[in-house]
């Protein structure tokens, strides 16, 4: 297939228009959805639910960040929702073993072990040419299985964590929830390093044609690996705060949420043959999947509608997304005609 | 990665015959049941171990034409989905009053139409790639069983319909002998047709492919279609096996197909691979499974060897095969491709 995807989507400047229209459309579907959703339910526009919403969100965001590093280098992490079980179960075995341990210390302590997984996926997709797909897949099994060893298949309950532990995902930074704090200086910063930052320029070049990132000098297979290091240190990061949230570690905890990551991705605009995807498109998706998530309940839609409803808006924005491209395209060969 | 060749003139001799990755999978298979009957006296019994394959073979349908798509060079992480969705319907309209040999054709029909819809989606958006459209089918279809069912289960079926998952004839189990005819077929339809060999020139070249006059589009949503049929299929047994349905059935099917299908040795780069490495390991995790049951060790050390023996399979594959593979990265396999720098170093 992806024959036909090379020489079609041109990531040049010609497509720029159209990038920004595409942003545009999800704003402006989101707008409508945010109208719809005020007219059923006059609670939804209110400050209270959308801290709510944020919150719920802020984890999807996270995990989210560090999947658009990988798939802009054309790669993929089927991986993480095993590494956030073992690091969530981690910290909160250490926890309950010593309650009164520093929640910054829980926090470094889960990102280092997620840094410890990413590395090995890393390792075998940049040093040993493992495709991706394959090298986390197997990954996924073998964490999980740790996981579940790990924990011997018990859960770790509230009352084993400590308040400071919980209090990670419930306190409040000016106001605004934690998790959110964290998400959004993670988007900032990733913003930063993206578009700003000469090795963030070189992972787009990377996935975009790795030949020619070879040719010109750039360490391609140090950028792979630095780049499923940063997904294992995020997911590592998001096991922490998840089993804080949700105060319970379990060993399926996040399992196939790999798969919610990866669309909130794709909604945002990332191409997953690597070379393009940004992170204001990320935060939009992102948003979008978590109102999917979050709100229909608030307008009294049957929770069993919400996965059909996801699937289907994610379906109706990707093949959108290949319409507006192909009308940009045409548009502009109309261009040169004249 | 595996070889590519598809020239007529494959080097044939001993060398290259005993150095085939089905060898390893055999060696492998052989190690299995070795330690597994040291690790239990009940092991080595032919009445326990071919009974012992209805609990596994149910997945075993989707690995035959799954070996199709990613020899095309495809992925499809929509068919755990698709064998709910065709599972629910079957049981929701067997209770609402439908004859159950009509249930089933029902669900066969669902099913493959799931499958049609994923290849017309590919043909008609090409730009898309098959990881993305299944990702999204696959929530759609799961979305769609679970409008339909909610969280009950749904089951009562006649007698005779736990004749698929649990019957037998002879001393061999009905799946089995259903898997094996099954297996004959695709190998045939792989190996021996012209559509077999159109599925491996797309999958090494597409665009070569279609400048040499094959209907590519065509192709794929055949393939798709059939991948869709073989889920319901499945969804038949499995529903069988279990005698009742939920939507959230067959859940983490997709990834432990695809595993199955690497570890036969097919390349997820498409264009290269053989029917019986997938066979092999179908068996080979299957009776890991069972054995590894029988001496009561958990589902979670299970999971960690399966893992391994995934990566290492298609590290050692790499190793092997990476070696002296002089053919240039063709321009659709950029993920190979990313693999393939001379002397880059870490």
């Amino acid at each position: 297939m992806s024959a036909d995807n090379k020489p079609g989507s041109a990531k040049g400047r010609a497509i720029r228009p159209g990038e920004g229209f595409r942003e545009l459309g999800l704003l402006m579907f989101i707008v409508l959805l945010c109208i719809g959703f005020q007219a059923r339910n006059s609670s939804f526009l209110t400050l209270a639910n959308i801290q709510d919403l944020l919150a719920n969100t802020a984890i999807l965001g996270i995990l989210a960040v560090g999947m658009l590093v990988v798939i802009i280098t054309a790669g993929i992490d089927l991986s993480i929702g095993a590494t956030i079980a073992l690091a969530g179960m981690t910290s909160a075995l250490t926890v309950a073993a010593l309650p009164g341990i520093s929640p910054l210390l829980s926090l470094v302590e889960g990102m280092a072990v997620g840094l410890a997984v990413g590395t090995v996926v890393g390792l075998l997709v940049a040093r040993f040419n493992i495709l991706p797909i394959i090298a986390t897949l197997g990954m996924m099994n073998i964490v999980r299985g740790v996981t579940y060893i790990e924990s011997k298949g018990a859960w770790v309950s509230s009352y084993q964590m400590s308040d400071g532990f919980l209090n990670i995902s419930r306190g409040t930074i000016l106001g605004a929830n934690n998790l959110v704090v964290m998400a959004v200086a993670i988007f900032i910063a990733a913003w930063y390093f993206l578009s700003h930052t000469r090795t963030g320029r070189r992972l787009y070049a990377v996935g975009s044609n790795p030949e020619a990132a070879d040719v010109s000098g750039i360490p391609r297979r140090r950028l792979v690996w630095l780049a499923y290091a940063i997904m294992g240190v995020l997911s590592g990061l998001a096991g922490v705060l998840w089993v804080s949230k949700f105060a319970s570690a379990q060993g399926d905890t996040a399992v196939g949420y790999e798969m919610s990551v990866i669309a909130a991705c794709v909604l945002g605009g990332a191409s997953i043959t690597g070379g393009s995807g940004k992170i204001s498109g990320l935060i939009l998706g992102t948003i979008l999947l978590g109102m999917l998530n979050n709100a229909l309940p608030l307008i009294n839609v049957s929770p069993f509608w919400q996965q059909l409803i996801q699937g289907a808006v994610i379906l109706a924005a990707i093949i959108m997304n290949v319409a507006v491209k192909r009308n940009n395209q045409r548009s502009a060969l109309r261009k040169r005609a004249i | 990665m595996a070889e590519r060749s598809i020239s007529v003139d494959r080097p044939r001799g001993l060398r290259t015959f005993f150095l085939q990755w089905e060898w390893l999978l055999v060696l492998i298979f052989v190690v299995v049941n070795v330690i597994n009957s040291n690790l239990s006296p009940y092991y080595l019994n032919l009445g326990s171990l071919v009974g012992s394959t209805n609990a596994f073979l149910d997945m075993a349908f989707l690995v035959l034409p799954m070996t199709f798509v990613i020899v095309l060079g495809c992925i499809d992480i929509s068919v755990a989905s698709t064998v709910a969705l065709s599972a629910v319907i079957m049981a929701t309209s067997f209770n609402a009053g439908l004859p159950m040999p009509l249930a089933m054709a029902l669900c066969l029909v669902v099913s493959t139409a799931c499958g049609l819809v994923n290849g017309l989606i590919l043909v008609k958006f090409k730009e898309l790639p098959a990881m993305i459209v299944t990702l999204s089918t696959m929530i759609v279809y799961r979305g769609i069983a679970y409008v339909i069912l909610e969280d009950q289960a749904s089951g009562h079926f006649p007698n005779w319909f736990s004749f698929l998952g649990w019957g037998s004839i002879g001393p061999l189990p009905f799946i089995l002998i259903a898997f094996a005819a099954c297996a004959v077929l695709f190998g045939l339809l792989l190996h021996k047709t012209s559509f077999g060999r159109k599925v491996f020139a797309m999958g090494n070249n597409l665009t070569a492919a279609r400048y040499s006059g094959i209907k590519t589009d065509s192709v794929i949503v055949a393939v798709f279609a059939l991948t869709g049929l073989m889920a319901g299929v499945t969804a038949l047994f499995l529903t069988s096996r279990m005698g009742s349905t939920r939507p959230n059935v067959a859940q983490g099917y997709e990834l432990a197909v695809i595993a199955m299908v690497v570890l036969g040795g097919v390349s997820t780069s498409g264009g290269s691979g053989r029917i019986g490495g997938p066979i092999l390991a179908i068996f080979i995790i299957g009776y890991l499974t069972y054995g590894l049951g029988l001496v009561n060790i958990k589902a979670n050390v299970l999971l960690i060897i399966i893992g391994s023996l995934l990566i290492l399979s298609v590290l050692v594959l790499n190793l092997r095969f990476g070696k002296g593979h002089r053919r240039p990265a063709s321009p659709n396999a950029k993920m190979i491709a990313a693999g393939k720098a001379p002397d880059a170093k870490l």
